[in-house]
């Protein structure tokens, strides 16, 4: 199978992914369309990896991955945190930084 | 001997620094500590003169260099003395009178409890003008040039309490500013031009100097000649000036300080030689303010304003002689020193007057004067005689001398200064002879003062008519002296060179001339004067009279022209200040001001549109990147 098609594959999940934050106002399905965005890169590594006929891609895709952990376990626990003070896991609520 | 100059300074200003320090445990003595300063300076003076005579006349010059004053790679300048016989004319002059008008104050200064502070600015004004006269270079000179100007200022107001006394003084110096930055300007372009301010190497190098500069050099010289000698344009102080005490008048404003002018001419002689433009304006500010002066003089009822009209019309004669070159700068220093004696006795007459007639100072309310006061009449006559140029007296001798030369000037321009050295000479027997009939002689005409005190007309004291006295034998003596056998050429010839001038009448058809036309203006103003009663309101006048009251409106020009001149100059630049300079600051904060107030629009704390700027952003820069990688 042709590897240009996972490249397709890779940007249309990452524009599923960017919409989705721009659109979406739930702090949680903003924060999984981060992580869909993080994966379809991670595709593109891979891809370019095989593409390329070398390993640097798939190390990158393995950092990739444990950023996004570590960004799961802070991200999920502000959101609880600010649904826990402000009942609401709105982004558009949270917009007290501003002049 | 040469280590005696320094003294020479350094008396008089021990005296000052003395006097004004010593606060008032010396109030008793004091006068007493200055008079004593100036005659140690006067002595020290004539021995050096002495021993100045007993030299060749090649080898008379003494140099004394204390210290360098400010010792710059390429900029040295250095405290340093020059006696040559120019400088040993002036110290003689200026110590010499200078103490007599210090024995003069002692009597006259009685009643002021300031007295001894009097005779600190007097002594301060001594050491500055020897200074002034004693430089060996220009910086130096400049550096006393500014302390007679301040002595001259602290004289004039000090009488302070009294405002017109204190205008007067801030106008002095006002105006000696002017002539003050002229001689600044010319010694920087000395500077430039020679590399030093020294006499020596400054006037030596005139030959290979470019005219047009000497000329520049020439003109602001004759700026500040006119600022301190009170010439046109610079001469509207000097009528003011009188504001201050009697004998500070006789001393600054009219035996010494005010000739300074005229030393600096004569003393940057080469400077004039090589630049005949520059001379010419120095002859032509001297006619003009000869007349000038003269007509002012005629016109002023206040004795001491018309004297010194005529002290400002008699520098005019010492310009105009200056200006005429090596015929003339002998003559200019000759009617400086005649000049000196004469006009000083006539001020410290004119004080003895005021000081026996209660201050008043219009001379309306004189009159008969001469049964009171005999010795004031007579060494006032005496002076009087000498300044009109009565055969025999200082004044004939010196003046017909710049007359002779002014005709030797040759062509149309020597018959155009001869005419007016004459008409000079006509309206000074004038303006003389009225001061003097007004004065001594007619009816009596004073009356009570405000507070009804009838004034007691009296001879002055002792101390005040003896320097009278002396003064009147310099005024009848001095000319003869100096002329009879060339003395007082063969004395400064070796400074300042001489040539003999040819006029184009004889010589002795101008001193006829000469006389003559002090004959008619003696015979005019005792017709005016002596024949009829003088009134004691002064008559309307004609036009030229009440122009002439108001110092042919010297002021009202300056006013029309320097101050509201001035006052709107400074108005547009305020104007232009504040609308196109703080316009421009302002509207700058302005328009960053609005420009950050709609920026921060874009801060609105919602995350997703922070996200939006984010993706556009990225999305730009990878266009870029890509268009860029197209290129």
């Amino acid at each position: 199978m042709n590897p240009v098609n996972y490249l397709y594959l890779s940007a249309l999940l990452f524009t599923i992914g960017a919409a989705g934050v721009l659109i979406r106002r739930n702090a949680i399905v903003v924060f999984m369309c981060v992580e869909l965005m993080l994966n379809a890169c991670n595709l593109a590594f891979v891809t370019f990896s095989r593409m390329h006929g070398n390993l640097d891609g798939q190390i990158i895709a393995f950092f990739t991955m444990v950023v996004a952990a570590a960004e799961v376990v802070v991200g999920l626990a502000i959101i609880v945190s600010v649904f826990r003070a402000r009942h609401s896991a709105s982004v558009d609520d949270a917009s007290l930084m501003k002049l | 001997m040469e280590n005696l100059i320094a003294l020479l300074i350094g008396a008089p200003l021990l005296g000052a620094a003395v006097l004004l320090l010593g606060g008032r445990r010396l109030d008793k003595a004091g006068h007493w500590i200055g008079t004593l300063l100036a005659a140690v300076s006067f002595v020290i003076g004539l021995a050096l003169f002495a021993d100045m005579l007993g030299r060749s006349a090649d080898d008379r010059a003494l140099y004394q260099r204390l210290y360098t004053w400010i010792p710059v790679e390429g900029f040295q300048a250095d405290i340093a003395f020059q006696l040559d016989q120019l400088s040993m004319t002036f110290v003689l002059l200026i110590s010499g009178v200078g103490t007599l008008i210090h024995v003069y104050s002692i009597g006259y200064m009685e009643h002021d409890e300031r007295r001894r502070r009097f005779f600190g600015y007097l002594n301060l004004f001594v050491a500055a003008m020897l200074l002034l006269v004693l430089a060996d270079n220009y910086l130096l000179l400049y550096f006393g040039w500014e302390g007679v100007g301040l002595a001259s200022y602290l004289l004039i107001g000090f009488w302070q309490h009294k405002p017109s006394a204190a205008t007067a003084a801030k106008k002095a110096f006002l105006v000696n500013r002017v002539g003050d930055m002229g001689l600044s300007i010319a010694i920087m372009i000395m500077f430039t031009t020679f590399g030093t301010f020294a006499f020596g190497p400054v006037l030596g190098a005139t030959g290979e100097t470019s005219e047009g500069k000497l000329t520049a050099i020439g003109l602001m010289l004759l700026l500040a000649a006119c600022g301190k000698s009170a010439q046109v344009p610079l001469q509207s102080w000097l009528g003011d000036a009188m504001e201050g005490p009697t004998p500070v008048s006789a001393l600054i404003h009219a035996a010494t300080m005010v000739t300074a002018g005229v030393y600096l001419i004569v003393r940057s002689a080469d400077i004039f030689n090589a630049a005949p433009d520059a001379q010419l304006v120095v002859v032509v500010v001297g006619a003009v303010t000869l007349l000038f002066g003269a007509i002012v003089g005629c016109a002023k009822d206040d004795i001491k304003k018309a004297l010194a009209g005529s002290t400002m019309s008699q520098i005019g004669y010492m310009i105009l002689a200056a200006g005429l070159g090596p015929i003339g700068y002998v003559f200019a220093i000759m009617h400086l020193v005649t000049h000196g004696f004469f006009k000083a006795g006539l001020f410290l007459g004119a004080g003895s007057v005021m000081h026996g007639m209660n201050d008043e100072v219009d001379m309306r309310k004189y009159g008969g004067l001469r049964k009171y006061m005999p010795v004031t009449f007579v060494t006032f006559g005496l002076g009087y005689l000498a300044i009109i140029g009565f055969p025999g007296l200082s004044g004939f001798f010196s003046k017909d001398k710049i007359i002779e030369a002014a005709f030797a000037k040759g062509g149309t321009e020597g018959w155009i200064l001869g005419s007016v050295t004459l008409l000079g000479a006509a309206i000074t027997a004038y303006y003389m002879t009225r001061v003097m009939l007004m004065t001594f002689f007619g009816e009596k005409r004073w009356q009570p003062d405000a507070e009804g005190h009838e004034p007691h007309p009296h001879e002055s004291p002792r101390s005040m008519t003896l320097p009278m006295i002396l003064l009147a034998f310099g005024s009848v003596f001095a000319g003869g002296l100096f002329s009879i056998g060339d003395r007082f050429v063969k004395w400064l010839e070796p400074v300042t060179s001489f040539e003999h001038g040819h006029p184009p009448i004889s010589a002795g058809a101008i001193t006829s001339a000469t006389v003559a036309v002090m004959v008619v203006g003696v015979g005019i103003a005792y017709l005016q004067y002596g024949r009829r009663p003088v009134p004691v309101v002064a008559p309307r006048g004609s036009l030229l009279t009440r122009a002439a009251r108001r110092d042919l409106l010297q002021d009202d020009f300056n006013h029309a022209v320097f101050v509201r001149g001035g006052t709107h100059l400074t108005r547009s630049l305020v104007y232009v200040d504040h609308t196109l300079v703080d316009g421009v600051v302002n509207g700058t904060a302005a328009s960053v001001g609005g420009l950050s107030g709609r920026l921060r629009k874009l801060q609105n704390g919602y995350a997703r549109s922070y996200a939006v700027s984010m993706f556009g952003g990225t999305a730009v820069l990878i266009a870029a990147t890509l268009l860029m990688r197209a290129v």
